[in-house]
This record gives C-alpha cells, sequence and structure tokens, in this order.
C-alpha cells in the first residue's frame, strides 16, 4: 500500500448567530480557496438555530495533489482546529468553551461588540456576562488574536459583519491566498459589493488590532473634575461645598447635584447639597474616612434618586424637551427638512392623576374607594400622545408646566414621608452599624419604575428593610444587605429574595 | 414563497454532461434525481431538506419543460402515498422529508407501499435529523426499513457518492420491486461539494401515458390473500434481488490492506468521521488511504452476507461504527458470523457509545479503545493528538461557562407571535398559570425564556389533540397552541375536528403567520400572497367554522396586545359549550422584510414619499428594570449602559434592526409598564404639505420650548 501522505487540512470554525450571515462568511471563504485551485468543504447545522440561535459553520481546505481527492470531516475536531472566526464576543467564548481553541495553533478573530442573550437582558439589575473572563480565556487558549468591534466597522460601510471579519481573516495571513482573491469573490457577489468591500478593507487593515475589552461595561462611569462654574449664581455655592468634599464623592455629588436641580430648581438643588454635607458630617463623626466614605458616596447618589423620583410631571417634563426633539432626529437620522412625529405610549392609572392633586384633596380622594374605582374606570386606559403635533405636545407641556407647583402636591408629599423614615432608619444604625447603614441607602436601588412595576420595587424595597433588625446586631450586616439586594434583582416576583429572608431569619 | 430564492441554484440543476456542480449535498441528489429521470416529486419541507423542495419550486418552469410533475404534498404521509404512482406503472418518482418525524407520519403509506412493492423506481430521500442542531426526538430511520422491507442507503457524505448512490437507488428498486430509502444526515445536505454533472434525463414512461393506458392488479393491494403473499414475495423474492443487485454492483466498497488482521464496518456517512480518526492515529492519511480495512455499507439494509464473511474472514476482530441506537447493524453481523461459525470477534458500542452523535471525540476514543483492546502493536509510538484539556481545565477557561450565556433559537425581530405570547403572560398575571399544550413550529419558542410559556409537544399539528383529554370541568381551561402549518399538515382533522366532535371545552390558538415558518417559508394553503402555482387565501376561519367550530374568533394584528388578551380572558372565561378558537393572523416579518425592505429603499432612492418608522426608549425616563424585555426578548430591544453615575443598573435600549412591529408600545400600554417607549416616524421625500404643517408645528412648539427652557435650569441628562 501506499504510505501515508504527510498533509493535514487547514481548518477553520464560523461561531455566528443566526442572522448574522455566518452562511456567506462561509460561502466567501470556500470560493477564494477553490479559486486558489485548493479543494475545500463547508458544513452547517443550522435547523431552527437559523433564528438567532448560536451557530457554528466549518470549513476544511488542502492544497491539490495529484489527481487525489481528499476526504474532508464533516465537523471539528477540538483541538484541531487552525482559525476560529467569531461574529459576536461571547461566541469567541463559547468556541472556547467548545474546545475549538488551543494555544499550540488556533487565531481567534472576534468581533468585540455585545448582543445580549435573553438570559442577560431579562434580569431585573445587571447580570451581562462579563468580557473580561473571555479577555482572560483567549489568552490561555488562543496562539494569536484580532479582536475589534467589527459590528461597528459593518455598520460605518452599511455592510454586515462578515466583511470586516473576512477582512480581518484576509490581512492575518492565515490563508495562503492574495487579498485580491478576496477581494474578486466579494465582486462576484450580488448585491451590496461595493459596501461589502469597504467593509472588507477596513477588516484588512485593523488585522492587527486587539482590543478585547479591559472593563466590565463601556462606557465606565467617569470620574469628573469640578468645573469652575457650573453657570448658574445660584448653584456655584452648592459646587463649592461639594469641592469642601472629599475627591472620593465629587463626582456622584455633582451628578446629584445636576440631577436634582433639573428634576426642580436650583433651591432645591442646594436642599440636596444641604442633607448630603448633613449626612456626610455624620459618616465624619463615626471616621468614615476609614471606610473611605462608602457612606457618603450612597448618600450622594441615593439621596438624589429620592428627591428627584419618577414621576408624571418628571416624564412630561423630559419628553417636551428640545434636547430630547434633537436626540432623536439624529438618532433617525432626520435631516431638518424631513417632518418627524412622536408617538408616546402611555397608559396614566388613576392613582397617577390623583397624584397630581395637592396633597389635602389628593388623600380625600385616595381615602374615596368608590370614587377611586369611578375615576380608574373613567380614566385608566391607554393613551397614544403625539408629542410632536400642537395638540399632543400641549397636553404634555401642560403636566408639565406643573413643576413649579409639585412641592404642594400629593406625590411629593408621599415621597417626602417615604424618604424621612429612609433616612432616619439609615443614620439611627450609622453609629453603631456602618455596614448596615450603607446597606440600607443602597436599597434605594430597588425602587424603580412606574405603576405596577414601581409597586413591586417598592415593596421589595420594605421586605429588604424588614431584615434591619435581624442585623442591627451583626459585623457581616452590609454583606447581608448586599446580598438581599442582589437577590430582589434576580426574579420579578422576588421568590430568591424570600428564601435569602430565611436564611437571614435562621442565622 | 420560500425564505431565499434559489434563481441560481436553479440554474445548476440544468448542468450537462462534462460540466462540474458546484454547491450543497442536498442541491446534488436534487441534481441526481432529474439524472434518473424521475417523472414526479413530492415531500414535504423541513431541515435539513427543505432545500430540495425550495429550488425544485423555483425551478417549476425548468420541470415543466422536462416533463417532471412537482408538488408540494400536505403532509409526509401525502408525499409517501404519492409513491403509489410507481407500484404499477413502470414511472421512476421521489419523494422527500425529514426523518425520523416525517418518517413516523408516512409510515402507514410507507407500509402498504412496501407491502404490494413497485414496478418504477421509488425513492425515498430522508433527512436524518440526528445529532448537533437536529430539532427532533432522537432515534433511528433504520427500524422502519426493517420493519416493512424498504432498502435503507447510507452513502459516503460526499457529493460524488451521494449522487452515484441515489442512481443506484432506482435501480435497486425497480430490481427488488421495493422502496428504497436513501438517508442523509445534516452535515451531508449542507456540505459544500463537486461533483461532474450527467444531462437530466426526461422520464421514460410518463404520468400522461400511464392515465391514458391504466392499469389494476388485485395482486398489488393489501388485502388478504394478497397481503399474506406479499409477506412471502418480500423475503423470498425481493430480499434476495436486492441482496443479489448490491453485490453485483458493488455499491457497498472495501477499502484498505487485505493482510490486516482486523477491520472496521462502517455506515457509509460514518466514513468520512473514520478517515479523521485514523488520520489523527497515524493509521491513514487524508486522502482516505487507511492502513485499516474498512467495509463501507452504503447499503446499510438489506445488509449482503456474503461480504460480511469475506470481510471478517482471516480477521481476529471488526469494529463496527454504527450511530444511534440500538445497534441493529451489529446485532445481525453477529448473527451472520454465528450461522456461518467465524469466530471473529465483533465491537462495537463496547467501544462507542450507544446513544449520541458519533462527534471528533468520540470517534477518537471509540478508535483507540478497539486497538487498544484488539491491536494496541497499530497504535505504534502513539503520535500526540489534538487535545484541548489542558486549556478546558484552565481556570480562565472553567470560568466562561458562568459568562457565557446560552444562546437558542428564538423569536425573530418583530416576530408577529411575540405579542401573542406577551399576552397569554399578562392573562396568565390575572386568571393564573394554566397547563398549555404546545405543537411543532416556531412559536414553540414560547418554552423559552423569556416567555416560559408550553407544558408539552406531541407532534406536528396534535397541539390541541394533546389536550384533548383535558376535556373535564375545572376552574381552569387547557390552553393549546398551533401553528398554520401544523393545522394544515394534519391538525384540522386531529386536533380541531377532535376538540369539535367530542364538544372539548379547552381553548385553541391557532397561530397564523402565512408560511410554513420554521422550514423557510414555504407557502401553504392559508398564505396570503397569490401564488401562481398554488391554491393560496384559502381562510383557516372558514376552515374551522366548515368542520363545525362555533366559538371562533380572527385577530387581524396580532400587535394589538390589548385585544389578545381580551380574547384569551374572554375564551378562558365564557360560558359558551365546545372549543374556544383563537385565529391571530399577522404575518412572518423575516419574509414580510424580506419583500418589503428592498421595496422601500428603492422607493426612497426614486424620491417617492415615504415613511421610516423605528421604536425607541427615552434612556432618561428608563428606570432599568427590565419588565418590557421580560414580555418581549425581542433581539432588537435589548439593554445599555449610560455613563450616568446615579445608575446602578443598564436601560432599554432598542438597537436600528427595528422594524417597528409596535410590540414593545402595545405592551408597555397593555401592561401598565411604564412610559418610556415612542415610535418616531420620519417622512422621506416630504411633500409641500408636509413641511408646511412641520414647520407650522415646529415654529410653536420651538417657541414653547425656549419659553421654558429659558426660565429653568437645565443639565443634559444621560452621557451614555
Amino acid at each position: 500500500m501506499p504510505e501515508l501522505a504527510s498533509e493535514r487540512p487547514l481548518t477553520l470554525a464560523i461561531l455566528a448567530m443566526g442572522g448574522q450571515g455566518g452562511g456567506v462568511l462561509a460561502d466567501w471563504i470556500v470560493a477564494v480557496a477553490e479559486a486558489g485551485g485548493w479543494h475545500a468543504q463547508s458544513t452547517s447545522v443550522p435547523g431552527v438555530a437559523q433564528r438567532t440561535g448560536a451557530t457554528l459553520y466549518y470549513i476544511e481546505m488542502l492544497p491539490p495533489r495529484g489527481l487525489e481527492v481528499p476526504v474532508f470531516a464533516l465537523m471539528p475536531t477540538p483541538g484541531d482546529v487552525d482559525v476560529v472566526l467569531a461574529a459576536e464576543l461571547m461566541e469567541a467564548g463559547r468556541s472556547i468553551l467548545r474546545g475549538l481553541a488551543t494555544p499550540d495553533r488556533t487565531l481567534i478573530v472576534t468581533s468585540t461588540h455585545r448582543a445580549y442573550a435573553v438570559a442577560e437582558k431579562e434580569k431585573a439589575g445587571e447580570a451581562i456576562g462579563d468580557p473580561r473572563i473571555v479577555n482572560a480565556a483567549v489568552g490561555v487558549s488562543a496562539r494569536r488574536v484580532i479582536a475589534f468591534d467589527m459590528e461597528a466597522v459593518a455598520k460605518a460601510f452599511g455592510t454586515a459583519v462578515s466583511a470586516p471579519i473576512l477582512g480581518a481573516l484576509a490581512g492575518s495571513g492565515a490563508l495562503p491566498f492574495e487579498r485580491a482573491a478576496f477581494e474578486a469573490v466579494i465582486g462576484a457577489g450580488g448585491k451590496g459589493v461595493a459596501a461589502s468591500l469597504n467593509g472588507f478593507a477596513a477588516g484588512f487593515e485593523l488585522a492587527s488590532t486587539n482590543e478585547l475589552p479591559a472593563a466590565r461595561i463601556q462606557p465606565e462611569p467617569m470620574v469628573a473634575q469640578l468645573p469652575a462654574t457650573l453657570g448658574h449664581a445660584a448653584l456655584d455655592r452648592s459646587l463649592e461645598r461639594i469641592r469642601a468634599l472629599p475627591p472620593v464623592l465629587h463626582a456622584m455629588a455633582l451628578a446629584g447635584l445636576k440631577r436634582v436641580t433639573d428634576f426642580q430648581d436650583a433651591a432645591y438643588g442646594n436642599e440636596y447639597i444641604e442633607r448630603l454635607l448633613g449626612l456626610y458630617r455624620r459618616d465624619c463623626e463615626v471616621d468614615g474616612n476609614a471606610k473611605s466614605f462608602a457612606f457618603s458616596l450612597a448618600a450622594a447618589k441615593y439621596l438624589a434618586k429620592a428627591m428627584a423620583y419618577d414621576d408624571v410631571i418628571g416624564v412630561a417634563d423630559l419628553k417636551t424637551r428640545s434636547q430630547r426633539f434633537a436626540r432623536i432626529a439624529a438618532d433617525m437620522n432626520a435631516a431638518s427638512g424631513q417632518p418627524m412625529y412622536l408617538t408616546e405610549f402611555m397608559h396614566p392609572r388613576a392613582e397617577e392623576l390623583v397624584s397630581l392633586l395637592p396633597e389635602r384633596w389628593g388623600r380625600r380622594v385616595m381615602a374615596n374607594v368608590k370614587l377611586m374605582a369611578r375615576l380608574d374606570r373613567w380614566f385608566n386606559r391607554s393613551r397614544k400622545v403625539e408629542t410632536a403635533t400642537i395638540r399632543g405636545f400641549l397636553q404634555l407641556y401642560a403636566v408639565a408646566g406643573l413643576r413649579t407647583r409639585r412641592r404642594t402636591l400629593l406625590r411629593h408629599a408621599v415621597e417626602r414621608a417615604h424618604m424621612e423614615h429612609w433616612l432616619a432608619l439609615t443614620t439611627q444604625h450609622l453609629d453603631c452599624n456602618y455596614g448596615l447603614a450603607t446597606g440600607i441607602l443602597s436599597a434605594h436601588r430597588l425602587i424603580k419604575g412606574y405603576s405596577d412595576t414601581h409597586a413591586r420595587g417598592a415593596s421589595k424595597f420594605d421586605r429588604v428593610l424588614s431584615a434591619v433588625p435581624l442585623l442591627a446586631s451583626r459585623d457581616d450586616a452590609g454583606q447581608w444587605m448586599t446580598r438581599l439586594i442582589s437577590a430582589a434583582l434576580k426574579d420579578e416576583d422576588g421568590k430568591a429574595l424570600d428564601g435569602a429572608l430565611e436564611t437571614i431569619r435562621s442565622l | 414563497m420560500a425564505e431565499r430564492s434559489f434563481a441560481r441554484e436553479v440554474e445548476d440543476l440544468r448542468l450537462g454532461a462534462g460540466e462540474e456542480f458546484r454547491g450543497e449535498g442536498i442541491l446534488a441528489i436534487t441534481k441526481a434525481l432529474l439524472q434518473c429521470g424521475v417523472a414526479y416529486v413530492g415531500g414535504y419541507q423541513g431541515a435539513p431538506i427543505s432545500h430540495l423542495m425550495d429550488v425544485l419550486s423555483d425551478a417549476s418552469d425548468y420541470m415543466a419543460e422536462l416533463g417532471v410533475h412537482f408538488e408540494t404534498s400536505a403532509s409526509e404521509a401525502t408525499a409517501a402515498a404519492m409513491l403509489s404512482a410507481s407500484v404499477m406503472y413502470p414511472i421512476r418518482g421521489a419523494v422527500t422529508w425529514k426523518s425520523t418525524a416525517g418518517t413516523n407520519v408516512a409510515s402507514d403509506a410507507l407500509s402498504n407501499l412496501s407491502s404490494g412493492g413497485v414496478t418504477g423506481g421509488a425513492v425515498i430521500v430522508i433527512g436524518e435529523d440526528y445529532g448537533e442542531g437536529s430539532s427532533i426526538m432522537q432515534e433511528r430511520s433504520h427500524a422502519f426499513a426493517m420493519k416493512s422491507q424498504i432498502w435503507l442507503a447510507d452513502p459516503r457524505p460526499n457529493l460524488p457518492s451521494m449522487v452515484h448512490i441515489v442512481e443506484k437507488a432506482f435501480d435497486l428498486s425497480e430490481a427488488s420491486n421495493t422502496p428504497v430509502m436513501v438517508e442523509v444526515r445534516i452535515r451531508a445536505c449542507h456540505v459544500h461539494g463537486r461533483f461532474m454533472a450527467k444531462d437530466n434525463r426526461r422520464p421514460a414512461y410518463t404520468l400522461k401515458q400511464a392515465l391514458e393506458n391504466p392499469l389494476r392488479d388485485v395482486g398489488r393491494i393489501v388485502l388478504p390473500p394478497a397481503s399474506f403473499a406479499h409477506e412471502k414475495l418480500k423475503v423470498e423474492k425481493r430480499w434476495p434481488a436486492a441482496v443479489q443487485f448490491i453485490k453485483d454492483h458493488k455499491l457497498n466498497e472495501v477499502f484498505g490492506p487485505e493482510d490486516e488482521s482486523i477491520g472496521i464496518i462502517l455506515q457509509g456517512g460514518m466514513y468520512n468521521g473514520v478517515i479523521r480518526g485514523l488520520q489523527q492515529l497515524g493509521l491513514s492519511d487524508a486522502y482516505g488511504n487507511s492502513k485499516i480495512p474498512l467495509s463501507v455499507l452504503n447499503f446499510t439494509y438489506p445488509l449482503v452476507d456474503s461480504e460480511i464473511l469475506s470481510f471478517c474472514a482471516g480477521k481476529s476482530a471488526v469494529l463496527i461504527v454504527e450511530e444511534g441506537q440500538p445497534e441493529f447493524i451489529e446485532q445481525a453481523v453477529n448473527t451472520i458470523l454465528r450461522r456461518a461459525d467465524v469466530q471473529t470477534r465483533i465491537s462495537g458500542k463496547d467501544v462507542l457509545p450507544m446513544a449520541g452523535e458519533y462527534t471528533a471525540g468520540v470517534m477518537q476514543k471509540g478508535l483507540i479503545g478497539f486497538l487498544e483492546k484488539r491491536a494496541p502493536r497499530l497504535l505504534g509510538n502513539r503520535p500526540p493528538l489534538p487535545d484541548p484539556s489542558p486549556v478546558l481545565n484552565s481556570p480562565e477557561v472553567k470560568a466562561l461557562a458562568e459568562a457565557v450565556p446560552p444562546r437558542p433559537p428564538g423569536f425573530c425581530t418583530g416576530c408577529p407571535e411575540r405579542p401573542i405570547f406577551a399576552a397569554m403572560k399578562l392573562v396568565e398575571k390575572e386568571l393564573g398559570p394554566h397547563h398549555v399544550s404546545a405543537d411543532i413550529g416556531c412559536h414553540l419558542f414560547s418554552i423559552l425564556p423569556p416567555f416560559n410559556i408550553g407544558a408539552t409537544t406531541m407532534g406536528y399539528g396534535l397541539g390541541p389533540a394533546a389536550a384533548s383529554a383535558f376535556n373535564v370541568k375545572a376552574d381552569k381551561r387547557v390552553i393549546s397552541v398551533m401553528g398554520d402549518g401544523g393545522f394544515w399538515h394534519n391538525g384540522l382533522a386531529s386536533s380541531v375536528g377532535n376538540a369539535v366532535f367530542n364538544k372539548h371545552d379547552g381553548v385553541m390558538l391557532i397561530v397564523d403567520n402565512f408560511y410554513s415558518a420554521a422550514t423557510g417559508g414555504q407557502d401553504i394553503l392559508s398564505s396570503r400572497a397569490s401564488n401562481p402555482k398554488r391554491k393560496t387565501n384559502n381562510s383557516i376561519v372558514n376552515a374551522v367554522k366548515g368542520i363545525g367550530a362555533t366559538w371562533v374568533r380572527q385577530i387581524d394584528r396580532t400587535y394589538n396586545v390589548a385585544e389578545m388578551c381580551d380574547t384569551l380572558r374572554e375564551a378562558l372565561t365564557t360560558k359558551e359549550p365546545g372549543p374556544k378558537i383563537i385565529v391571530a393572523s399577522s404575518e412572518c416579518m423575516l419574509n414580510k422584510q424580506r419583500r418589503e425592505k428592498p421595496r422601500m429603499d428603492k422607493a426612497e432612492q426614486d424620491g417617492e414619499r415615504i415613511v421610516r418608522q423605528r421604536f425607541g426608549v427615552d434612556e432618561d425616563i428608563c428606570t432599568g428594570d427590565h419588565a418590557c424585555i421580560r414580555l418581549s426578548g425581542c433581539p432588537s430591544l435589548t439593554i445599555k449602559h449610560t455613563g450616568d453615575p446615579l445608575r446602578d443598573d443598564p436601560v432599554a435600549t432598542i438597537d436600528q434592526s427595528c422594524v417597528a412591529c409596535g410590540n414593545c408600545g402595545d405592551v408597555a400600554d397593555a401592561a401598565v409598564l411604564c412610559p418610556s417607549f415612542y415610535r418616531a416616524d420620519v417622512i422621506r421625500n416630504a411633500n409641500r404639505w408636509d413641511r408646511f404643517k412641520m414647520k407650522l408645528r415646529r415654529a410653536v412648539i420651538t417657541w414653547l420650548q425656549k419659553r421654558r427652557e429659558s426660565r429653568r435650569i437645565i443639565f443634559e441628562r444621560s452621557v451614555g
């Protein structure tokens, strides 16, 4: 029998999400190889994965050898792959988990952009996969890596992500084919050739970049340099008072001041700083310096959110601002000559209506169950407001106008009471349990949303605070509060939270 | 209209002798059918053989030219029954479907067909949907071949072999009066390769001739006494004839040296995997030159005893590489050797797993296991094997398991089925959870997050049938879901008819997206597009009323979540007896966009007035609770981190891919979620009147904005 030939095929795996054009990319690569006289084979198992699921395409190729026809495998052997092409960051991670990348030989070409999976998006809080873990894994599993935001490049040239990926592959020199060969294949394609070629070229140029994310999220919260002035004499005194605070608090306090002022007015903003300083002084008394003022930092953040609560007036205010109209026009790239109309999807209930009444009336109406029911029947329905027409705009404009009287209205009174009770609770525990006090402040994170969502958040907030008496005497109360808060964010009905509370009761 | 156009592939079907075909395996098989002179082709679409159907329906003009009748069968049972045209007449025909799901549906007709036997070549191309990428239960088609005495081909997964075997399958079918199944696995269907084409052949005997010269032979009909004669015929005539034919035409292949003391018997479909495994062990090269004798079964049923015996003769041990369970071939080979008193030891499922796909890693382990047991010397100095385990065991990679999210298939951007399940979830919040009987189709994605709706799925068009037991007085009603595809496949009779007849008290939700969407968007009876070759636009509502349903509601815009909710609530609470049938209709967005997007772009370029719509989220108003996402899961509705230090959680955002289906707004409204959603409409190529209104409105609005903003302090909010 003949001696065995030593050639082994060049192997490539493409990991993409359904609809990303992994098939097109595979066809291009095979076409390039065949045009170069090579034998090439691609396979895939799309099935229903074509519907946004993770897909894998696999390619093998060999140069010609007489009349012999190679026998190509139909699936990759873990540890036997030369090139991994990933159309999204976590898909690169998936390729590594599947054992497709090994440091002895694998070139990983991956886009650094994220398309979040449902599992990441549906959580009530922040639950995205940490890109730094992928970064680290690539570090130990790839011989070489090419990584940049190929989605952004594709967008910039109005093409699909497969074009810059092919460009990066061509530029990497991993395949023994000339740039022209790749471009010829793209050119032979049907529509969007020019855009694809531009995307390809851009990818080709970037073939030596590695921009794997070094941070968990982009952009990272900025650390503000305090400006010289806020441009409003009324606020600059507060600005100076922030300047007097330890630098660690600057960014948050400034953001808070701006938010609260933007929500109401300068006086309200100054009141925020007033209260913040009060809490900061308490912090100093209990040697917060040693804890790098964690308490004050939490106060700066959540006091601002408590004072600038989410109400109907605020919504109407934000929706009628010139800023917003400009932002959306830019986002829709609507030229000034192009009419743009907006439809807001609102569904106010009787509660929202009554919350706009002066406190005393409001409380009376609230107390009258029959009346509330009637109001709800009459008022509670979907309202699609066309903000860019005069009629629709005036409706919201009028509601936003109530801002000047906001502090006399029922909702404000309710929020006030809630806040005072919350602040009293935290300061009460500050002296003997710093961690617990900080945790009480942080629990405010759970209050979010409108109508039902808001009610659910508020109840979670209350349930978390219900643990305070049980934790008062523990040194690790801080950690427990953190655990409770993240548990509360795990699921909608707070099952995880109930579990955590059980554990605490059993302590 | 299928999901993609096969215009180019249709051209490939016209290739003649001496021209090279380059493309997908399943399309090569399609070409092979035409080279064999088939007179008719039918089938039911489904991965991995959808493309065979799609390309033929796009090629209908050429089919007519060639004298080939093609039709999209109503179900696999219909397709199998279609083969009866080859029973009495020397007409070649082929049908195709996804197996084993489709073979289950077809088996009634298949049993009758194979009992009476065929005159013209009858070939069934089955896409064996097994292993990674499969969307069905993991079973083997092999069992159907054995029980009905249908021959089963399993060609080596390269285009020349697959084409050759298809051609021979027709000859074999005629030589043995038996239908032949040609089994191709998912990867083989989608493999890209080349082969030398032959000229297409017009059918030697046409359907027209048959119709004009009808024949009958009561001996071919499955009724006693013929049915008993059939069984004898099978084992005494057809089986031996088949074995002889396979042997004479060397349809099974033997590779490698003759003087080796061990060998491998394998299914044709396993060939490439075995070669790669041997190559890694230094026992073969990339061109299939193996140091170990290989007996490749391109026909796995029936087996040719003499071939098995001569291959095993003089060998101390033979490995059988047979994917799936149970190990029919291994059992058969053992019997053959026993009967001939050959002492060769047989390995198989002792070193290879009984269940699951034979992936590269599995194959490698199996081969090593066999060689270590029977011929360790062949492993020689054991060259290093590809091995990812050091990487996989590193802490960095272990940590990945936490970070990399699962990414199962789901509803596409703008899918009209999403609001249906959003509505079900909302009604569930009011009336509590219900038992939901699901079906087959895109709508089955409802069982996954974020919807998590659906308890069981019993088969295509059987969703409501699977709920039939739950027809008793209770405080809650059973809800069953069924797609339009399943409805026409067999749901009308098996599910709706059954429910009407038995006065079933449940709620039946029929998801009508105008296509058989999950299989690639093929037209069906109720498709709304006008299709010159088919009669479409047949109303599902009329059909269910036609068989006696009385409580029937039609929803023409599934995106109207509020209406969906109200209708569901009514269906779950009404006093009216009998099935409560809701037909929820909106076009599959994937297909709609394929048609509309180019049209819109062209219109805009041509200066026509068009309105571009997209949804958005006011990130200043969004509080990052993501309740909207838990009711949607739309790919274009995602999250985004703002640079705002006051925010702990990312806000919802809608990316450029939004198709403005309206689901977000309607869900936010129906669920009373939050006021952050808006829809922006931009008028391109606006006319004079548009611009006049705009100027007027802007003037007033801008004045009001300036007036207020000049009297207060405003800071740009989110930085993100």
